[in-house]
């Protein structure tokens, strides 16, 4: 835009100083203060290490669980649980491809979420977040332990899944990082590891950053540095025009910086050419606001037009004659993630599968609508009056939809109609959109060890950065992990000594968009960046595709992000995103060039390798930078049982785990 | 009518997604505060309300809300492409969010306490 329409704007309501140094020094540096990043900082300031947030949003609800949780996955060792974490993890290491298991990330986290987020569950009720029905609202419910009063979701068998009213988890969580005195930054987004000598692939040494409201610059220097930033997302979309911000799964804020950092510092990646077509950011409705039978919705009774309700089958296709059936293993069956993506031996009940078949030949009519009134009190209770208030973003669905008169005593809420094939895949509020709109899934980020550390010395990874991603338990547990470790290593360090030409390197990177006089704004080099990935790294590939899409990275780096101009240190933010997209999409790129195959887990076909996930190639590629260069590598899927780690996940666990 | 037009950027889509009531807000500045994408930001006069500055950038998480202290000065509403419709199940009525003459609100307060 050219600066004349600047004239009649009004001034940024907030003193800006570009440059201006601040330094902070740490035992444990935290980048991202999410739900990972907070228990992070917990637990290494247990420890009795001096810890830093640095948050781009603010700690009290940043985050993509910064606006609730309602179920809380993998508390197997719940008084009530019937599986046992070494039983769970045993069936979920018979995955066919192992790159991650469901919800749970590799390996490592896993057995890490499946040890610890029944504690973790507990750190967060000693800060005030109910986590049991204490009002006795559901005395007598088939899902609810009358000893424990604990409200279980999904398989009510095993109880290894637990409903919480976790709307305000993160504020709870701020209040408890106050009272330990962490020191917070809000406000202040990273955009660089600092290493010794300024080298790549040396120690992490801190971090810089700006602030988003006064454009300050900030140095940070920790002894060690825990990366929290989640996973790239908004890398193949960006539409504010079509589909506003909620429609997106994953907090917007979510470029990856964190991914990009540690790859410029030379830390080794994993999984980064994986992604999956689900369009949580296309034509979406926002997440859990239309009808539906599943995830938080699991398992709602769904009836069509008619009234005609749609069968509920068990894992062999045999019709479930009862609600409450839904909620129990087949017989034979110790327990089971809800829907079909599990494998068989894990595979719950769900919706028939031939649903678009049948939409397709009449048998049921369109619009379908989620018959709450059908269900039990207490099972609507739970799902609309427990689950949804308390899931993320789904509190403002609860408040708008109550107050426009919604009542779950005698109205079914429609679900989006779709064409009859998108009827085969959940979630329906996802909708569905071009087929090159894709997001990044199926994780990609950096590897890790037993002690949760990167590749490179003093540098941790907690939550969806780690490269195989993980849910809201995963970040609890893993932060709750990686504080530990950190604050172990932090203990017997050496000083960090910064080099002064890193610093500077950064500033002149970080400020180039404010001392732009024209040029292209933030958006339009976001939207240009998502055009890049949706040709060149979509569901169709090729060694000539990637190349020609590095190229246009390249170029476009060079010529209009390298003109793009920030007229405020908000723009700035974005634009420095988009820098940081830039680079995320060519680390994707570089590492779908490695895999010279075609993948249905990580999505995507080779048009010149063909062969679908050929056993040869069941493996990760790694790469990392070594003096500027591109270095390629593989890892075995089970890396972390392989020499020099022990050959069970038990004992690696009990070595590493700090407990 | 308007008396007079004028040469003003295309509005944002969505076009405000925060509603603020300069009737009941009191300036806190709560909302600007916790908002994770700064959509926000406040007028350079105290006590006046914060200025949406960014709708196009909200998550649409609520969490503005969920912090003001003054019922009813601070709203979110979905953009008109994100707005769902019900059947009420024994007449067959078709209600939507943003009709015109709505039914009654639903007071029923969900389970457990908010934490602030």
């Amino acid at each position: 835009m050219p600066d004349s329409c600047l004239n009649t704007a009004l001034e940024w309501p907030y003193p800006v100083n570009y440059g201006k140094e601040n330094e902070i020094e740490a035992d444990v540096l935290i980048l991202g203060g999410g739900v990972a990043g907070c228990h992070a900082a917990i637990n290494a300031a247990k420890r009795g290490a001096k810890v830093v947030v640095v948050e781009k949003g603010a700690v009290i609800r940043s985050g993509s669980g910064g606006a609730g949780v309602d179920h809380w996955h993998a508390a197997c060792t719940n008084p009530c649980s019937k599986v046992s974490p070494d039983e769970m993890m045993e069936k979920l290491s018979e995955f066919p491809h192992g790159y991650n298991y469901l919800e749970y990330g590799n390996g490592i986290t896993s057995y890490i979420v499946l040890n610890e987020s029944y504690d973790a569950l507990l750190d967060i009720e000693k800060m005030g977040i109910k986590i049991r029905d204490v009002d006795d609202e559901f005395v007598g419910a088939e899902f609810r332990d009358e000893e424990t009063k604990l409200l279980f979701a999904y398989d009510y068998e095993s109880k290894y899944c637990i409903r919480v009213n976790g709307s305000d988890i993160k504020v709870a969580m701020y209040k408890e990082l106050k009272r330990l005195g962490v020191k917070i930054c809000d406000r202040v987004m990273a955009t660089s590891l600092l290493t010794e000598g300024g080298k790549q692939g040396a120690r992490v040494i801190g971090a810089t950053g700006i602030h988003t409201r006064t454009g300050e610059f900030y140095i940070f220097t920790a002894k060690a540095t825990i990366l929290s930033t989640a996973a790239p997302t908004g890398l193949w979309v960006f539409s504010t025009e079509l589909a506003g911000g909620a429609a997106m799964h994953n907090d917007p804020n979510n470029a990856g910086e964190g991914t990009a950092m540690a790859w410029k510092a030379g830390a080794e990646l994993a999984l980064m050419e994986g992604s999956w077509n689900v369009a949580s950011g296309g034509f979406a409705y926002p997440q859990k606001g239309t009808g539906n039978a599943h995830n938080t919705w699991y398992a709602c009774t769904i009836v069509d037009a008619n009234g005609k309700e749609i069968p509920w089958v068990d894992r062999d296709g045999n019709i479930l004659k009862t609600v409450s059936q839904r909620y129990q293993p087949a017989p034979g069956q110790k327990f089971f993630f809800q829907g079909r993506n599990a494998t068989y031996d894990m595979c719950g009940p769900s919706i028939i599968p031939d649903l678009s078949e049948r939409i397709r030949k009449g048998e049921f009519v369109l619009p379908l609508y989620a018959d709450l009134p059908g269900m039990s009190a207490h099972e609507r209770r739970a799902l609309w009056g427990l689950m949804i208030p308390h899931e993320g973003k789904c509190r403002l669905i609860y408040d708008i939809y109550q107050a426009a008169g919604f009542d779950p005593d005698k109205d079914m809420l429609q679900v989006n109609v779709m064409p009859p094939d998108r009827y085969h895949f959940y979630p329906w509020w996802a909708s569905y959109g071009p087929r090159q709109w894709r997001e990044k899934g199926m994780g990609g980020g950096v590897v890790f060890d037993w002690d949760l550390k990167t590749s490179l010395e003093g540098l941790y990874v907690a939550g969806q950065t780690t490269y195989a991603g993980g849910d809201h338990a995963v970040a609890a547990t893993t932060g709750r992990y990686a504080g530990r470790k950190s604050a172990e290593y932090a203990k017997t360090a050496k000083k960090p000594v910064v080099t002064r030409q890193q610093i500077n390197e950064e500033k002149e990177r970080v400020y180039a968009p404010v001392s732009q006089t024209d040029g292209t704004g933030w958006k339009e080099l976001l939207a240009g960046v998502c055009r890049i990935m949706q040709d060149y790294c979509g569901e169709y590939r090729s060694e000539e595709i990637l190349n020609t899409g590095l190229r246009w990275l390249s170029s476009i780096r060079e010529s209009e992000a390298s003109t793009t101009h920030a007229r405020n240190p908000h723009e700035l933010m974005r634009t420095l995103e988009c820098l940081t997209r830039i680079t995320i999409g060519e680390t994707m790129m570089h590492a779908s060039l490695a895999r010279k195959a075609s993948s249905r887990p990580l999505d995507f076909k080779r048009l010149d390798y063909p062969a679908m996930d050929p056993q040869e190639w069941n493996k990760l590629i790694t790469i990392k930078q070594k003096s500027g260069d591109i270095k390629v590598g593989e890892l075995p899927v089970n890396y972390y049982l392989l020499s020099p780690n022990a050959p069970t996940y038990k004992e690696n666990y009990q070595k590493h785990c700090g407990l | 009518m308007y008396s007079k037009a004028y040469m003003v950027p295309n509005p944002a889509t969505p076009n405000q997604a925060i509603f603020i009531d300069p009737e009941l807000c009191i300036g806190c500045k709560q909302c600007v505060e916790v908002c994770r994408s700064d959509v926000m930001v406040p007028d350079r006069e105290k006590g006046k309300p914060p200025i949406v500055l960014y709708p196009d950038e909200c998550w649409f998480c609520g969490c503005c809300t969920f912090h003001c202290p003054v019922p009813g000065a601070i709203r979110v509403e979905f953009p008109l492409n994100q707005r769902v419709g019900w059947k009420r199940k024994e007449t067959g009525e078709y209600f939507r969010i943003g009709m015109k003459n709505p039914p009654p609100p639903n007071t029923r307060p969900p389970i457990g306490d908010y934490f602030k």
